[in-house]
């Protein structure tokens, strides 16, 4: 683990209206660590990747990601940053190639990288064709290569195995997982699973951390009693 | 930023040949339109102030389309957030959907403006052609600079499809006016007349005018 | 906060409405072609020109809310557009009336004002609706704001626009005044502008100050821990 922190939340929260989907959030996730945001459905877990990625403003606190203040200063980590969403953010009428030769070009990445990332996730085969005629999971290995083409130092991964069989988890784990070398924030349906690869744990519900602190240390059945 | 734009609108316009989504429908519509004007109005031909209106509120109501149609492919297979990662100027995208509006404009006029000569214009349309061409360049500007932002605002609401003609509509009344009062003398009776001057500055005006304000607050209107 | 110096303005503008009235009916003279219905002229033109105003001004209020994301100016953007808006309904009955009053038709094409107010009308009359097709409350502030910017840019392109088309056959009052018209009409005329545009000012205010203190009156009934009904959900800005 490096030594600046690559991520600082303090005191993160955002507000729709009168709700809170998020609120209070500290953490502080070193360089190379791996954080398990984990909490049941609304807890707020895709509200505070979608801050992470600048794509939502937070109402309160701050939000640093390698040392600049979102979303204001989020030009200057953009390039830095991976974001595997749940939907796939990719043109269905597009051929898995277009759509990367697409974000290549917003990226200014090489075009060579394209095929390179598609050999990866192992659809060298399928590169052309349209994302539409692709299965749920070949869409997520295209969305992986999508998120890891411009080699990010940060990943925001927002389930990102759920559509995946072992064969093909295994396959994109070079990519996004620990092995990868990068700082990962991730969340998950299996929560001992997330657990297991992770050095931090970040647990939400209703908005509010219930849990922030070193894997080792967690209880997961005192978290979900 | 040009390059971000070239990006943007490659993408844009290798959808649009694969989808065929905007132009073939504008263009059907058009000459649709013109047909129902035929019985509307009952006149066999027309010339003047009269043809012009009636290719104006034609090219409008078909631009509409286009409008509504601008940013649904991004909305619904989540190419904004897609966008708003990348770390490049987000008016780039703005001025990408500006210009694939126009080619549309274009590529449609390029099939109506023939079949309105052909189907209700009174007087030959070849006199008329290049003072024509400045004139749909210029309105087209003016619908595109406006129709873009209106898609865009539109994109977020419940009822994009009533809020795009009923904010577009109004916006656009002195673009179409503007383009009518051009028109008319080129498609008179006997022969094309000079484009009146003051016309031409208006439009002008107007493109730039909002084009200037599109690009100073298009930011607005992407971030969450 | 919104309710200071409310006092005195709202005294202002009842002086100077009823000055501007008195003025109106026994001072002013009756115009020699189109008699005592031209006096609607007093009435019409004022809030033309408030009410345009008031909408240029509602869309640099909403710059400033996109400047700053201070929600009070949305607010303050938001209930300028609305006055105007009534403002220009005014404009449409009173230049209807004068109209019919002058040349015996409830609506002429040929009327600049008239015509590109009712153009101004139907665009305005969006603003609400599109307010109230947005759910989030931050997101409709902000759509709002860049849709006002753009309509109070508008406004003045579009009077010169439809100015232009026109074929000048209206008799301008306002146009012939720093020629001909008589030092009376003129003074009248200028005391009804001070008094409409008072009056825009202190119902603006008014709004303003009644809008904030319902906000903090809930906000306190919830810090006592009563129980609050969530607001209807409507267009309107909220401040919390």
């Amino acid at each position: 683990m490096g030594s600046s922190p690559v991520v600082e939340l303090n005191g993160l929260g955002r507000r729709f209206g009168e709700r809170a989907a998020l609120e209070g959030v500290t953490l502080t996730v070193p360089a190379g660590a791996t954080v398990a945001v984990l909490g049941p459905n609304g807890a707020g877990k895709s509200t505070l990747l979608r801050i992470l990625a600048g794509l939502l403003r937070p109402t309160e606190g701050v939000a640093q990601v390698l040392g600049s203040k979102l979303p204001d200063e989020g030009w200057a980590v953009r390039g830095r940053v991976g974001f595997l969403a749940h939907e796939p953010m990719l043109y269905r009428e597009l051929t898995a190639r277009e759509n990367l030769a697409f974000h290549a070009g917003l990226f200014g990445v090489a075009r060579e990288r394209v095929d390179e990332v598609l050999d990866a996730v192992g659809l060298g085969a399928r590169a052309g064709d349209r994302v539409a005629e692709l299965s749920r999971g070949m869409t997520q290995r295209v969305s992986v290569a999508r998120a890891v083409l411009h080699d990010p130092e940060v990943l925001l991964l927002d389930e990102p195995v759920a559509n995946l069989d072992p064969g093909a988890a295994a396959q994109v784990a070079p990519l996004i997982g620990a092995a990868s070398g990068r700082t990962r924030i991730l969340t998950s349906h299996d929560p001992d699973a997330a657990v297991a690869e992770a050095d931090l744990v970040l647990a939400l519900r209703d908005g509010r951390a219930v849990y922030a602190g070193a894997a080792a240390d967690v209880d997961l059945a005192g978290l979900y009693a | 930023m040009t390059r971000i734009v070239g990006v943007l609108l490659r993408k844009e316009l290798v959808l649009e040949l694969r989808m065929r989504e905007s132009i073939p429908a504008m263009a059907l519509f058009s000459v649709t339109v013109f047909v129902v004007f035929h019985f509307g109005l009952d006149a066999d031909q027309v010339e003047g102030q009269l043809a012009a209106g009636v290719l104006w509120v034609t090219m409008l109501l078909a631009a509409l389309l286009g409008i509504n149609r601008l940013f649904v492919t991004d909305a619904e297979q989540g190419g904004f957030d897609a966008f708003l990662l990348a770390p490049v100027d987000r008016t780039a995208l703005y001025v990408a959907k500006a210009i694939a509006l126009l080619v549309y404009l274009l590529v449609v006029q390029l099939v109506a403006i023939p079949a309105f000569g052909f189907l209700l214009l009174g007087p030959g349309l070849e006199q008329a052609l290049p003072g024509l061409l400045l004139v749909v360049v210029l309105a087209d500007i003016g619908i595109c600079v406006i129709g873009t932002l209106v898609a865009a605002i539109a994109i977020r609401t419940r009822t994009r499809d009533l809020i795009v003609p009923l904010l577009a509509l109004p916006l656009l009344i002195p673009v179409v006016l503007a383009a009518s009062e051009l028109t008319a003398p080129l498609l008179a009776e006997g022969g094309a007349q000079a484009l009146p001057g003051r016309w031409l500055t208006l439009v002008s005006i107007y493109d730039l005018l909002f084009a200037l304000i599109a690009y100073a607050i298009f930011d607005f209107l992407l971030e969450d | 906060m919104y309710g200071k110096g409310l006092r005195p303005l709202a005294a202002a503008t009842a002086l100077s409405v009823t000055a501007a009235l008195a003025l109106v009916f026994f001072w002013a003279p009756n115009d020699a072609d189109q008699g005592f219905i031209q006096k609607i002229f007093y009435i019409h033109v004022p809030i033309a020109i408030v009410a345009l105003c008031g909408f240029v001004a509602g869309g640099i209020m909403a710059l400033q809310y996109l400047r700053t994301r201070d929600p009070s100016w949305d607010l303050r953007s938001y209930v300028a557009i609305h006055l105007s808006l009534m403002l220009a309904v005014g404009v449409l009955v009173t230049g209807s009336i004068w109209a019919k009053g002058s040349w015996g038709q409830w609506w002429l094409w040929d009327e600049p004002m008239l015509v590109s107010f009712l153009i101004v009308f139907l665009l305005y009359a969006c603003y609400q609706p599109l307010r109230f097709s947005i759910e989030q409350p931050e997101t409709q502030a902000r759509y709002a704001a860049v849709f006002a910017v753009v309509a109070g840019a508008f406004v003045p392109i579009n009077f010169a626009a439809v100015r232009m088309a026109e074929s000048y056959i209206h008799p301008r009052t306002l146009g012939t005044t720093t020629g001909g018209m008589p030092g009376e009409m003129m003074i009248t005329f200028l005391v009804a502008l001070v008094a409409v545009a008072l009056l825009f000012v202190t119902l603006w205010k008014y709004e303003l100050a009644s809008k904030s203190a319902r906000f903090q009156l809930r906000a306190l009934r919830k810090r006592l821990g009563a129980d609050v009904p969530a607001p209807r959900r409507s267009g309107a800005p909220e401040l919390s």
